[in-house]
């Protein structure tokens, strides 16, 4: 089991560290740092690595690494989904996750630690139960309690601990009782140089956002419910009548929440809303290249794309850009040699181009690879697999909620060879 | 409740301020005290040290502010260890705050008394933990049932004398699924120190309560529910099928630990799936989609997922074969990742999909990273052999990319070109052209003799070949061994084939090899050469310019039983790092091998019996086999002395050996032939190079007549040629002898040997009955060993066996079992089970039964890899007394699968030629020599053996 916890920044300080047994001793961490120099990137730091007497798995989250030792033979994905919660527990709790803010409120991230692993094993990891327990800081509580030098200690027990609903806590009140799904669907895709889709896939999530009293029974179905073969469930989901009905019954946890994620896979026809035309050249002779794109939209189901950013990594040699676009703004990181342009709306009548030149590092040979594209982009009102929501229906308490159901397309890995 | 805290960071802990919080802690006023210990608690964590606050922090303890307990109990985890005298202070409270009324301070008691790792506290945690883990609310017991794994931590004695296993076991039965999926939690975590222990007592009932557990306990305990299940061996298909169908929803939670668990018991319980069986199609199916899902999630996860779903379409290609798209790389996914998903995109290549994958492999080559890239290019050349129709597509586009002139590329591009020519050969040998265009940018060893090897091997289509590797011979001292050895065998190659522009050239490099090189192997190999040319032009043609067998499809293939084992382990450390865990998990030396249950596995399960206690309950091997160290010892240092000086005396002759002497045609000086495996994960270890290293070693045992001789079952009765004349012509079975006496089997005496017969290695047994009571119910199990020998099926006694009953069983024996090395070699531990006891012993089985039948090595073959060992690694022995001409005793060792390749007579000196092949692939070969008249036998054996000859 999980052994010690190491919070380890960008450039290699560890700034905490917590020990659920025996204490171990710092230096383990030098393995580590020994793989992170070899990796150059952060990014690419092997997340599994071995050393003599332990296992050290870590996660990268926000330029902070998260580094679990472990010493007996466990698995690796229990421990990587655990540091996982355990960053989304800090962005919970103090809106980001980040060294500053983790030294700032280091008592309650011990805490936080202390209750969410017992001895290497989870104990409680549900963001409700545990602010049942540690409550999060807020700038009102802190002066309340300065000011009068209270503070309400709940010795209950948070009854979601023991209940069959671990995940949701008991006697919730709102005086405005309202549920909320958001449909939203990314869409990973490899387009060729030609304009053929190589791969595409939808990964879907249902986030909610539910707020009501008492204990709520909600059954939430759908119009194709056909759609969906791949899907994974928050623990309140019954399974077994998805399984019979195709629908969606569960008592909710209070808060936000992932209700499901889903994902269309690349062998069901995706619809790819934008096209790309593009052309990027560099000149085998003279230190310059060309660049011409153009975008325009291909399946967008009548609905108006937005929020169109295309971002290029360029090969290190290109120094400057020169380039107008007809639309957006466009700016290059000189440093990190990185293209943005922003181009915001798609108007169909008006197709969006940005052009120009490139200036190169002269004397320098002619990049071996052309730079991927990659598009970012949103759609309002538009689940792009055509997933629909028809109802929700609440059983188990008398008033009448606010529902609502909000659907988004949004790219995910969406990228255009060159 | 903890509250939200003013910045303590700033504060920095020097002497006057531990005096400062030495004075809050001791106030009145309760917040200033909490405010104190918040301080502390902030200082501890950034690891400054505050320790000398102990007293006064204790002190703290007795109050009624949860909060302020809690930071209290926090502070005292982390330096109890170091002030153990004053932890004691606190006890007491501990005590009286696991009787407080409210369940939350019960547990929060009992769960920071198992975090103090101080011996004396853990005598005083004995009774409350007693009373929590009896504890009214499910709360306190689920805390309690990990205290017990915590406390087993520390002292592993005081938790199995206070009985607390038993307890923890009764709390798998529990009603509450959280207190379920922590008793299984604590028990796993026990159990793997703790091998011995039969801990997990899985039963159906168990099971059912396990699975019942697993709808409603949250997602980490549904991971040790799912682990737990996973070692569980069904009886038969039916309950097989039933724990698949109420697993198989696991497969779409949301946590992909969860749901990697859940592919574990399912991949393993298929196996015992009828394949016609309509469920298993669907379980097959059912398994595609949450692999894929595992792929959109975050890069460490996909990572791990990665490495295991390597493991399953090596298993079962047929699940994932669809999906080839999902694994193309993302050109910012981290390396780690790209890597593993270009592994399985060359796995899951086939004929169908092979236009896809080599438009994407040839986009990866054109890539930034170069290791990525590298890779890319090897993949493509991989595609080619492995898919036969894609092999000139495959061709093309690695011509392609070697135009591009990008150095590496290039390099890796003729490497994989290379062996393209040896899977395919006569067919895309046009390219060679463009290939010399290359030659000066080579600068890698590997590219180098890749290129050189196809210049040699095609010498005669290249017009310039003996310049090209003339400028290869300018720098030949500064070249790689890799690029030397391949050098040399090229420019022989090219002589042999255009003698008469070459000879000058060969001549310079044979003395380049063998005078000025310090490197034993070129110089061995330059002598061989030269030798050959030498006396026997013609015999040198043959044997260098040979055809070559063609190179198997996938060389990386996990081997099977590994994979097997590995199946096992699914979404644990072994399966990210491909060993299995006894490899390199700490401290598992008692770690169970676990194999997937075949659809006709044992009746019932046994269990397996554990290293330890097998060999503690055998009969001591015979002390005059020299232990197996040593000889490896000698072996690595070449230093052969001669056995007969080596080995230990010989035993005293007795009156019953004399005569067993002369049944045998007496007098016969044994020897004992050991085979050392070296075991997979040592591979490329000492014993060098890329081939199954072994060694032999060589030393006098008893006389092949005493009673344990067979028993060490060397090869010593096989070259008991003396012998033979009245005996009839097959196998050498030696005699049965007594495995376990009925004193330690509790009235079953086992006696036995083992015996190849019609090609299959049998196990013949006697099971007497010395009991007054009727035995039934066997079964038998071995544990891992040097040849993976493990029954074929289970032990056929159908009838109870009555008092004074004798009845004769034979095993068949395969060995695809689990290798092990053990000591002797042949040393194999056995399990008996019977309605009255399991029973353990070892015994031994003569090496020869495992000499196949396909022994017989290609006379070429043996020639060229007879010439490849060097003379140096010869050992040598001599058998006296052989009453046998040359050929009785060839036709005698062919009984025994030991093949006569061919035969010389020098000096009125029979030489004979042998080889005899192991079930596990490795080849033996030997040289006797017969002088007529004369009654010893000379016995060579070359120390190098090869599994498959490399070029």
């Amino acid at each position: 089991m999980i052994h010690s916890l190491f919070l380890i920044n960008h450039t290699g300080d560890i700034f905490l560290e917590k020990h659920w047994k025996s204490v171990i001793s710092r230096s383990v961490c030098d393995y580590f740092f020994e793989a992170k120099e070899k990796a150059e990137d952060p990014e690419n730091v092997p997340p599994v690595l071995y050393t003599p007497h332990h296992y050290l798995v870590s996660i990268y989250r926000g330029k902070l690494f998260f580094l679990s030792v472990i010493q007996t033979e466990v698995s690796p994905l229990f421990v990587i989904e655990f540091l996982h919660r355990v960053a989304d527990i800090f962005q919970d709790y103090f809106g980001e996750c980040s060294e500053a803010v983790i030294k700032d409120n280091v008592v309650i991230v011990y805490a936080l630690l202390e209750e969410m692993l017992d001895n290497g094993f989870p104990l409680a990891t549900e963001s409700n139960v545990l602010k049942e327990m540690i409550r999060p800081p807020t700038i009102l509580r802190s002066v309340v309690n300065t000011l009068t030098g209270g503070s309400n200690v709940g010795d209950t027990l948070p009854a979601g601990q023991l209940s069959n609903i671990p995940w949701r806590r008991a006697g919730v009140k709102y005086t405005n009782n309202e549920a909320y799904f958001d449909v939203i669907e990314e869409i990973d895709a490899i387009v060729d140089k030609s304009g053929t889709t190589v791969f595409a896939e939808i990964q879907g999530v249902i986030e909610a956002c539910v707020r009501l009293t008492g204990m709520p029974d909600l059954t939430l179905s759908f119009m194709n419910p056909r759609l969906l073969d791949d899907v994974s469930f928050h623990p309140c989901v019954r399974f077994k009548r998805w399984e019979s009905e195709r629908v969606l019954s569960f008592i909710p946890p209070d808060g936000n929440f992932r209700l499901m994620s889903y994902h269309v896979s690349s062998q069901n026809l995706v619809a790819i809303p934008v096209y790309v035309k593009q052309n990027i050249s560099f000149l085998e002779t003279g230190a310059c290249g060309r660049l011409d794109i153009t975008i325009g939209p291909k399946q967008t189901m009548g609905k108006m794309v937005e929020g169109l950013k295309v971002t290029i990594h360029m090969p290190k040699m290109v120094l400057s850009v020169n380039l107008t676009a007809t639309q957006g703004t466009h700016t290059y990181d000189l440093t990190a040699k990185v293209l943005v342009w922003d181009v915001g709306k798609l108007n169909p009548q008006k197709l969006p181009n940005l052009r120009g030149s490139l200036s190169m590092q002269s004397g320098a040979p002619k990049p071996e690879d052309n730079p991927s594209i990659n598009m970012d982009l949103k759609i309002q009102q538009l689940a792009i697999s055509g997933l629909k929501v028809s109802r929700l229906d609440m059983h188990g308490e008398k008033y009448k909620p606010f529902k609502g159901v909000k659907y988004l397309t949004k790219a995910g890995k969406f990228q255009v060879r060159t | 409740m903890l509250e939200p805290d003013p910045n303590y960071f700033s504060s920095f802990v020097c002497s006057g301020e531990i005096f400062e919080l030495k004075a809050e802690l001791n106030s009145d006023k309760k917040e200033k005290k909490k405010e104190a210990v918040k301080k502390v608690i902030a200082s501890m964590t950034v690891g400054k040290d505050v320790s000398a606050l102990f007293p006064d922090v204790v002190n703290c303890m007795q109050t009624d502010n949860l909060e302020l307990k809690k930071l209290v109990y926090l502070y005292l985890m982390n330096y109890a260890k170091s002030q153990p005298d004053m932890a004691i202070m606190a006890v007491n409270t501990f005590v009286k705050d696991c009787e407080d009324p409210n369940p939350l301070i019960r547990a929060l008691a009992v769960r920071t008394m198992g975090c103090i790792r101080v011996d004396k506290i853990t005598e005083y945690l004995c009774e409350p933990l007693r009373k929590c883990l009896k504890d009214e609310d499910p709360y306190v017991r689920k805390t309690a049932a990990v205290c017990v794994a915590k406390l087993h931590d520390i002292n592993a004695q005081l938790v199995e004398d206070q009985g607390f296993l038993d307890t923890l076991k009764d709390l798998i039965s529990d009603s509450n699924p959280m207190v379920v999926a922590n008793a299984v939690a604590a028990l796993s975590e026990i159990a793997e120190s703790h091998p011995n222990s039969n801990l997990m007592d899985l039963n159906p009932q168990t099971i059912n309560k396990l699975l019942t557990a697993l709808n409603e306990c949250t997602e980490w305990g549904q991971i040790f529910i799912l682990d737990c299940l996973a070692n569980y061996t069904p009886r038969d298909d039916r309950e097989s099928q039933s724990i698949c169908e109420r697993v198989t929803p696991r497969l779409s939670h949301a946590n992909s630990a969860v749901v990697l668990s859940a592919v574990k018991v399912l991949m393993k319980f298929m196996e015992m799936l009828p394949k016609d069986l309509d469920y298993y199609g669907t379980l097959l199916k059912k398994l595609a989609p949450p692999l894929v899902t595992l792929l959109s999630a975050e890069p460490e996860l996909q990572y791990v997922a990665l490495r295991n779903i390597n493991l399953i379409v090596q298993r079962r290609p047929e699940i994932l074969k669809h999906e080839m798209k999902v694994f193309f790389v993302k050109y910012n996914d981290p390396i780690y990742v790209k890597l593993e998903k270009l592994d399985i995109m060359i796995r899951l290549a086939s004929q169908a999909n092979i236009a896809q994958v080599l438009a994407e492999l040839k986009e990866y080559a054109t890539e930034v990273d170069v290791d990525f890239v590298r890779k890319a290019v090897r993949a493509i050349g991989r595609c080619a052999i492995k898919v036969e129709q894609s092999a000139e597509r495959c061709v093309s586009t690695l011509l392609d990319l070697i135009q591009t002139k990008v150095n590496y590329v290039v390099q890796e591009a003729i490497v994989v070109i290379k062996d393209i020519f040896r899977k395919y050969p006569n067919k895309y040998e046009s390219v060679i052209a463009t290939l010399c265009e290359n030659l000066d940018s080579l600068d890698e060893p590997e590219a180098r003799a890749a290129m050189i090897w196809i210049v040699g091997e095609y010498a005669e289509r290249i017009d310039n070949a003996d310049e090209l590797l003339e400028s290869f011979l300018e720098g030949f001292h500064d070249e790689s061994t890799q690029v030397q050895l391949q050098l040399l065998t090229a420019i022989v190659k090219l002589f042999l084939k255009k003698p008469t522009e070459t000879q000058e050239l060969v001549q310079q490099v044979l003395s380049l090899a063998t005078q000025d090189s310090d490197n034993p192997d070129l110089r061995d190999r330059g002598y061989i050469y030269w030798r050959l040319l030498s006396t026997d032009p013609v015999a040198a043609k043959e044997v260098v310019l040979a055809e070559k067998p063609l190179i198997s499809e996938e060389t990386d293939l996990i081997e099977p039983t590994l994979l097997e084992e590995l199946i096992c382990h699914i979404g644990t450390l072994a399966s990210v790092y491909h060993k299995p865990p006894s490899a390199f998990v700490e401290g598992s030396r008692g770690v169970q091998h676990k194999r997937l249950p075949g659809s006709t596995g044992l009746g019932e399960s046994l269990e397996s019996p554990d290293t330890g206690s097998a060999a503690g309950g055998s009969d001591a091997p015979p002390a005059v086999i020299p232990s197996q160290g040593d000889l490896l010892g000698d072996l690595l240092n070449l230093d052969l002395t001669p056995p007969a000086t080596t080995g230990p005396p010989p035993p005293p002759t007795s009156g019953m050996q004399l005569g067993a002497m002369d049944l045998l045609g007496g007098g016969l000086d044994s020897l004992v032939f050991f085979l050392f495996l070296s075991p997979r994960v040592q591979l490329g270890g000492d014993l060098g190079g890329s081939s199954m290293g072994a060694g032999f070693g060589a030393a006098p045992a008893a006389s092949p007549a005493s009673f344990s001789a067979p028993v060490s079952g060397g090869l010593d009765d096989l070259f008991d040629l003396g012998g033979g004349v009245g005996m009839p012509m097959g196998a050498y079975n030696p005699p049965k002898t007594v495995w376990l006496p009925a004193m330690k089997g509790k009235g079953l005496e086992i006696s036995g040997t083992f015996a190849r017969r019609a090609g299959i290695i049998q196990m013949e047994m006697t099971l007497i009955n010395k009991a007054m009571s009727v035995m039934t119910d066997f079964a038998i199990q071995f544990n891992r060993n040097s040849f993976g020998i493990a029954p074929a099926g289970p032990l056929q006694v159908l009838t109870p066996l009555s008092p004074n009953q004798t009845i004769e069983v034979a095993l068949p024996l395969n060995t695809v079992g689990p290798v092990m090395k053990m000591d002797p070699l042949n040393n194999l531990q056995v399990a008996v089970k019977n309605n009255i006891d399991v029973f353990y012993f070892s015994c031994q089985y003569p090496i020869s039964v495992l000499f196949v039948e396909d022994g017989k090595m290609e006379r070429q073959v043996f020639l060229a890899t007879w010439k490849d060992i060097p003379n140096d690694n010869e050992s040598q022995f001599q058998i006296k007394d052989c009453h046998l001409n040359s050929d009785a005793a060839s036709s005698k060792l062919q009984g025994s699968n030991i093949f006569t390749i061919a035969k010389r007579t020098v000096d009125g000196q029979d030489m004979l030629y042998q080889s005899m092949k192991l079930t596990n692939s490795i080849w033996v070969l030997a040289e006797l020599r017969v002088q007529a008249g004369n009654p010893t036998y000379t016995v060579s054996i070359p120390l190098r053996l090869k599994e498959k000859k490399a070029h």
